[in-house]
C-alpha cells in the first residue's frame, strides 16, 4: 500500500507539473518521471511485460521523439498574448470552461468509483509471463498484430511525407 | 493491498489531468503530451482490470495502445513541424485557415 501511494503520488504530481510547466523540455522530462512511476505501478499489478515496454517504448522511444522535436523547433516558450502575470479570471472563456469541466470530470469519476461495488482486492494468481503473452499475440491476436505492423508502416511513411521540406512552398516564399 | 478501485481512481485522476492539459494549454507539443497522459491513464485501467480478471489480455491491449500511441506521436509531431514551418508558431489559435 505504501508503494502504491508513493508511485501514485509521483505519477499525479509529475503529470500536474507537466501541464503547469511553460517550457516544453521540462514537460517532456517530467512526463518521463511520470512514466517511471506508472511502470512501478505495473510491477505492483504483477504485469512485468507492461512495465518493461512502458520504459522501453514510452520513456525510451516516444519521449525521445518529443524531446527531439522540441529541440528541433527551438521554441521553448508558449507564444500567446497571455502573460504569466494575467490573472486566471481574465483568461479566455474556453480555457476556464475546460478547466472547470476537467475538475467536474474528476468529481464525477471519484463519486462513481467510490459508490460502485466492484469487488475490492485482486484474486491471487500466477504472474503472467512474457512467454504467455507472446504465444497469445501470435495465435489469438495474430490479425490485430499484423494490422499493427501495417499501421506503423503507414505512420512512418506519413510522418516522412508530412515533415518533408516542401520545395514548392519554399520557392514561393 | 490496494484494491481495484484505488487503481481506477488513480487512473481517473490522471485522465482528468490530461483532459485539463488539452483544454488549458495553448502549445501544440504540450497538448500532445497531455494526450499521452490520457493514454497512460487508460493503460493503467487496462492493466488493473487484466489483473483483476486474470490472464494476459490486459497487457496485450496495452501493447496495442502503445503502438497506436507511437504512431500518433510520430504523425502528430510531423504535422507540428509542418505547421511550425509555415507559421513560426505553436499556438493552435493561429492555425485558423484551412488553406494559405
Amino acid at each position: 500500500m505504501t508503494l502504491f501511494y508513493l508511485f501514485g503520488g509521483v505519477a499525479v504530481i509529475t503529470s500536474l507539473l507537466v501541464i503547469a510547466q511553460r517550457n516544453p523540455i521540462y514537460s517532456v522530462l517530467l512526463l518521463i518521471a511520470s512514466f517511471g512511476a506508472l511502470s512501478g505501478l505495473y510491477i505492483l499489478l504483477d504485469a512485468p511485460f507492461a512495465a518493461v515496454i512502458q520504459i522501453i517504448v514510452y520513456a525510451g522511444a516516444i519521449m525521445v521523439l518529443f524531446l527531439f522535436v522540441v529541440m528541433l523547433l527551438n521554441a521553448p516558450h508558449e507564444d500567446t498574448d497571455l502573460d504569466i502575470r494575467v490573472h486566471p479570471m481574465l483568461h479566455p472563456g474556453a480555457m476556464r470552461l475546460g478547466a472547470v469541466l476537467a475538475v467536474a470530470l474528476v468529481g464525477e469519476l471519484i463519486w462513481a468509483l467510490t459508490n460502485s461495488n466492484v469487488s475490492g482486492s485482486f484474486p491471487a494468481g500466477p504472474v503472467v509471463s512474457v512467454a504467455t503473452i507472446g504465444r497469445r499475440l501470435f495465435t489469438e491476436y495474430a490479425f490485430p498484430f499484423e494490422v499493427t505492423s501495417v499501421l506503423i508502416l503507414v505512420a512512418m511513411v506519413g510522418a516522412v511525407v508530412m515533415a518533408k521540406q516542401d520545395s514548392a512552398a519554399k520557392g514561393k516564399r | 493491498m490496494p484494491s481495484l478501485n484505488d487503481y481506477l481512481l488513480l487512473s481517473a485522476i490522471l485522465f482528468c489531468i490530461g483532459t485539463a492539459g488539452v483544454f488549458v494549454r495553448r502549445n501544440l507539443i504540450t497538448i500532445l503530451l497531455s494526450i499521452e497522459i490520457m493514454l497512460n491513464a487508460v493503460n493503467l485501467t487496462f492493466v488493473a482490470f487484466g489483473r483483476s480478471l486474470g490472464g494476459p489480455d490486459g497487457q496485450i491491449i496495452v501493447f496495442f495502445v502503445m503502438t497506436v500511441a507511437a504512431a500518433e506521436a510520430a504523425v502528430g509531431l510531423a504535422i507540428v513541424i509542418a505547421l511550425f514551418r509555415h507559421r513560426e508558431s505553436l499556438n493552435p489559435d493561429t492555425f485558423t485557415a484551412l488553406k494559405w
